[in-house]
Parts: structure tokens; C-alpha cells; sequence
């Protein structure tokens, strides 16, 4: 569909276009250049929130009352997925305790990039505007969350962890985590 | 009835998200000319790709004159990506010059107006942007700016395109 192509491409700008500016100032340590890719990857992600809000408002305009939060989650899989990214949700997990674990096979956004582990490390950015657009979603529909995406595998294999704020901690989530193999995005709010 | 409502709403993600990056853009530059300087540049990087994919879609024959260039680009790109078609104007006797005249817009869908003290935005300066990254891309130069903004108070929303080299047909080659 041709409104996909255009959407791609803005995102990719978009994505280009906030480390671009980024990089305008010197960048002196590798804790510098740390704090500035968490500043664009937050600018992305509220961009994203944004978006989602949006974009959900309109989507259950007309359906009906969510019977509870795994109903929304299925929404989101399944209706909210298809029309943004013109395919379901692969897999939906959840410890029925508020973890939900959302994988995507073949993400649209990164299909795009070459397979290989070389571009991983730049996946992060690539899934920071998905993670906010389901925080705006989830938000409009009631319900707090945090957001993180995962990609084990380039073109796409990413898993997105849903995690509505609950007082119980919540051992999975480990902020700021980066393996070698595996790229953790900590959301920075 | 499933699809149709899928189908707005996608242009829904694009309208929605452009939307949240002006909003972003007017946060980071305090001056509506770096805004608008900035959409025009991002349109450009979008143009310059989005051709390939529009030629790929398209089965555009061989343009022989600026005022065919232009009125591809209104009646089939902008059919295409934003599912509108905006009248085409020449504006010279020369027939270098010309104007696409949006009715309807569907970027601004969700703008009423524009922000206080931005009253010089332009806020589709993207489409100016795109329009002109892609004329590149096939080997035109061309000036495209707005001459008309119906956010502005204008009576419609107007488009110039100024082709600025002349079409030589025998150098003439469409990007493959």
C-alpha cells in the first residue's frame, strides 16, 4: 500500500533526523554519546506516545467496551498491529500478572535493513517510535505502562514487554542492560 | 467495511505521526523558518527515495514537457500517497512555471490552526520538500515552495513549482 512507503520513509527521517541534530554539539566521552542516544531514543518514544493516543482514539471509536486487560492486549495484537503494520502479533505471552511479551517475526520497520548482527546496536532507534506509539495506546485506554522492545535477530525478531506499572517489582526488567547479542532498550523517561 | 475504516486509518498513521514531529521541530527550533527549513530538507531525504517506489507503482510513460511532469505529479503521485488531486495551474507563458492548487489536504486533517507565534510555518513544507528531492532524482532542478497557505487564512492551499533548467529531451532520463 502506497501510504505505507511514506510512512516508512518519514520514520526513517525521522530517526536520522533526531541523531543528526544530535550530533551537532561535540560529543567528548562514551558517557556523553550514552546520554545523548537516551535523549533522541526519548524524543522518538514520546513522539510515538503522541501518535498512539491519536491513533487509538480513532480506532475504538466505535467498538465496544474492553471486557478487561488481556482483551486490550489482544486489541492491540491484533486490530491496532494490522492497521499499523499491515500484520498481527506472531505471539502473545503474559504472566497474568501484568508482563506481557509481544513478538513480532517480521517487523515492518526493520525489514528493510540488512540482516547481521552489525546493525543491531541501531535497532534501538528503529523501535523507539513502535514502543512509544504502544505506551500512547495503552495509556488512552487506561492503562500505565512501560514499554521495552527487543530485538534478538535483524530483519525482525523483536519482543516488545509490556509491563503495566504495578507496586510489585518486577525482577524481568533490568534498566539499562545491554548484551552483545541481544539489544535492551530501557525506555528513558 | 473492515478494510475501508483500515485504510483511513493508515493514512491516519502518517497524518498522526507528521503531526507529532512539527510539534517536536517547533520545540527544538524557536525561529518558523528553521522549522520550515528543516521539513524541507527531511522532504527532500523522502523524495529522493519515494520516486523509486512511485516509478515502481506507476506506469508513467515518458514525460515530454514540464506541464506533463507537473500534471503527473498531481493527478497520479498525489493520488497515490495522499488519495488527492490538486489542479494544475501554469503561471507562465514559458510554461516553466506552475502551481498545484490543494483542495483538500489531508495532512492537516487535525490542525485548526496554527500555534501561537508561528504564524509563518508552513506546516506542509514536506510536500515541497518531497516534490523537489524527487524531480532531482529524474534529473530536474525545480524551486517548490508554497505560494498559498489555508492555515495562513489564504482561500486555498497553493503549491509553486518552478522548473529551472530546461528540458533537454534527448538527455532526458527517467530514474530507473
Amino acid at each position: 500500500m502506497a501510504d505505507e512507503a511514506l510512512f516508512l520513509l518519514l520514520h526513517n527521517e525521522m530517526v536520522s533526523g533526531v541523531y543528526k541534530s544530535a550530533e551537532q554539539g561535540e560529543v567528548v566521552s562514551a558517557a556523553k554519546a550514552l546520554e545523548e542516544n537516551g535523549r533522541c531514543i526519548t524524543k522518538l518514544e514520546n513522539m510515538g506516545f503522541r501518535v498512539g493516543q491519536g491513533l487509538i482514539e480513532r480506532f475504538t471509536k466505535d467498538t465496544a467496551r474492553f471486557k478487561d486487560e488481556l482483551d486490550i492486549m489482544k486489541f492491540i495484537c491484533k486490530d491496532f498491529w494490522t492497521t499499523v503494520f499491515k500484520k498481527q502479533i506472531d505471539n502473545l505471552r503474559t504472566n497474568h500478572q501484568g508482563i506481557y511479551v509481544l513478538q513480532d517475526n517480521k517487523f515492518r520497520l526493520l525489514t528493510q535493513m540488512s540482516a547481521g548482527k552489525q546493525y543491531l546496536e541501531h535497532a534501538s532507534k528503529y523501535l523507539a517510535f513502535t514502543c512509544g506509539l504502544i505506551r500512547g495506546g495503552l495509556s488512552n485506554l487506561g492503562i500505565k505502562s512501560i514499554v521495552t522492545a527487543e530485538v534478538s535477530s535483524m530483519p525482525a525478531y523483536p519482543d516488545t514487554g509490556l509491563h503495566p506499572k504495578t507496586p510489585r517489582s518486577q525482577p524481568e526488567l533490568k534498566p539499562r542492560v545491554r548484551c552483545s547479542t541481544n539489544c535492551a532498550t530501557q525506555v528513558l523517561r | 467495511m473492515g478494510t475501508m475504516l483500515r485504510l483511513r486509518h493508515n493514512k491516519d498513521l502518517f497524518v498522526l505521526t507528521y503531526g507529532a514531529l512539527v510539534a517536536q521541530l517547533c520545540k527544538d527550533y524557536e525561529k518558523d523558518e528553521d522549522v520550515n527549513k528543516y521539513l524541507d530538507k527531511m522532504g527532500y531525504g523522502i523524495g529522493t527515495r519515494l520516486v523509486e517506489d512511485f516509478l515502481a507503482r506507476s506506469c508513467v510513460r515518458r514525460c515530454h514537457s514540464y506541464s506533463e511532469i507537473t500534471d503527473i505529479i498531481a493527478q497520479v503521485a498525489f493520488k497515490m500517497y495522499l488519495g488527492i488531486t490538486p489542479s494544475v495551474t501554469c503561471n507562465n507563458s514559458s510554461r516553466t512555471e506552475f502551481s498545484l492548487i490543494l483542495d483538500k489536504n489531508p495532512l492537516v486533517e487535525f490542525v485548526e490552526e496554527l500555534p501561537a507565534g508561528r504564524s509563518s510555518l508552513c506546516y506542509c513544507n514536506l510536500l515541497c520538500g518531497i516534490i523537489r528531492g524527487a524531480l532531482e532524482m529524474v534529473h530536474l532542478a525545480a524551486d517548490v515552495t508554497f505560494l498559498q497557505d489555508r492555515l495562513k487564512g489564504d482561500r486555498v492551499t497553493e503549491i509553486g513549482i518552478t522548473f529551472l533548467r530546461k528540458l533537454d529531451e534527448k538527455k532526458y532520463r527517467r530514474k530507473k
